[in-house]
């Protein structure tokens, strides 16, 4: 009888596109039980390894952030091609959240509000390497093929737990009462 | 004395009186049945289809000896009066379907951001959404450009969160008598509008304990200087989920 093949670690990455960093934050919310899950995972492009790119075998993609940049797109656009499951987490990820409070206002009115100074002239930024603004902001699904969901301004460090204990044992994750958050 | 009369809700008997409706019968018996422009104190609207059941589905057998499920006919519990003896469907998956995907289309119509509204974890849309489990808003985000009125010394209005329940239309109509609000326009151009010659609230006789400035069920009217006053993991729906106690959701007893 043949030896069951040794049971491999899923590979995550993670990033954060037009968010505040507070759902990375979160994330480390579950505390000691991360222990449990780097005994499941390995960590490729995230801010805890300073990957720049993603693997192409990437298992897990999680997002958090919304898209109000080229640079997102095209970040976005790498995680879809590397990773089997994307995982949009977070309301910025989910509907745009704050920043995509700025899409009833003019893009340019914005610029001018912003960068305008009473004496000092207009100056936008237009150096090459500032990835150009997008006119809304907008949720990953209306870019790419979003797998699952995981709502929260951020969700918490249980829900997050939860949610990934879920998938990882291969059932649907859900959040009961408590967990399922939209602030 | 005549039997009190009875229909069945998932199979459990539930009694009515006369001249109740599905859903009144229902919250009064303990039976919770979501809804979003039910109020217990005013006429039905019927307007959010939030309380549609399904209403004496059959099983027939065909020829070949299969048993077929025929859907009976849906209908909103709010505005569809009690029958005895009626079979009537609410949590089952296809009703709950509906109602997720209801839920889904009005959070993507509005602007909902959740973390910067002030009626955030005691709103009835977000505590629905809760209870049916929508993680997802699964249409294009519509992204209305709505405004803002705060030309009124107590009360805000955000128009961006705005249902269109007339929840509000209703109290200051029946109970207030001012008439303060009502809906303009059709289809997607349809909006809340305030009566007054500028069309501001600033400028009704509209006051902060009116009944209209106290029932939207989520966040368009809101009393300024009462924001997040109540701490996260306290707030209504934190504490328990919106499903609880229905007997809040029933009819109002007449004083004799």
């Amino acid at each position: 009888m043949n030896a069951p093949l040794p049971k491999r670690k899923l590979k995550v990455a993670t990033t954060s596109l037009a968010g505040c960093f507070g759902c990375h934050m979160s994330f480390l919310d579950i505390d000691e039980r991360i222990l449990d899950l780097v005994e499941l995972v390995e960590f490729d492009r995230s801010p805890i390894t300073d990957i720049k790119h993603c693997s192409p075998d990437c298992d897990l993609g999680i997002i958090e952030g919304g898209v109000c940049n080229a640079e997102n797109v095209h970040v976005l656009h790498e995680f879809r091609k590397n990773c089997k499951i994307l995982i949009a987490m977070g309301a910025c990820a989910i509907n745009g959240g704050l920043p995509a409070q700025r899409n009833s206002l003019d893009i340019r009115d914005i610029l001018a509000a912003v960068y305008a100074r009473p004496g000092r002239g207009v100056h936008i930024p237009n150096d090459p390497e500032i990835p150009l603004l997008l006119n809304e902001v907008h949720p990953l699904h209306e870019v790419v093929r979003i797998d699952y969901f995981l709502p929260g301004c951020p969700p918490s460090g249980d829900a997050i737990w939860k949610f990934l204990t879920d998938l990882l044992a291969g059932r649907t994750p859900t959040l009961g009462h408590g967990l399922i958050h939209y602030d | 004395m005549s039997d009190p009369k009875t229909f069945f809700l998932d199979e459990e008997e539930i009694p009515f009186e006369e001249g109740q409706t599905i859903i009144q019968a229902a919250l009064s018996a303990g039976k919770y049945i979501p809804h979003l422009c039910y109020h217990p104190e005013f006429k039905p609207h019927g307007s959010c289809k939030l309380c549609t059941v399904r209403i004496d589905s059959r099983t027939v057998t065909t020829e070949d000896g299969q048993t077929v499920k025929i859907p009976g006919r849906a209908a909103a519990s709010c505005t569809t009066p009690a029958q005895a003896g009626q079979h009537v469907e609410s949590e089952v998956p296809e009703i709950l379907d509906l109602r997720r995907t209801l839920v889904q289309m009005l959070l993507v119509e509005g602007n909902h951001y959740c973390p910067s509204c002030e009626k955030s974890g005691k709103c009835m849309l977000q505590g629905l959404a809760y209870d049916l489990g929508v993680m997802d808003p699964h249409f294009p985000q519509y992204f209305s450009k709505r405004e803002v009125d705060a030309s009124h010394p107590d009360i805000l209005l955000d128009f961006n969160r705005c249902i269109l329940c007339e929840l509000c239309v209703r109290a200051s109509a029946e109970v207030d008598k001012k008439n303060v609000f009502a809906l303009s326009g059709r289809g997607n151009t349809k909006h809340l509008i305030c009566n007054s010659e500028s069309g501001k609230l600033g400028d009704t006789n509209l006051a902060a304990t009116d009944k209209a400035a106290n029932v939207c069920p989520v966040g368009v009217i809101l009393h300024k200087r009462h924001g997040f006053e109540v701490p996260y993991g306290q707030r209504r729906f934190d504490r328990a989920p919106i499903s609880d106690n229905p007997a809040q959701y029933a009819p109002v007893k007449e004083q004799v």
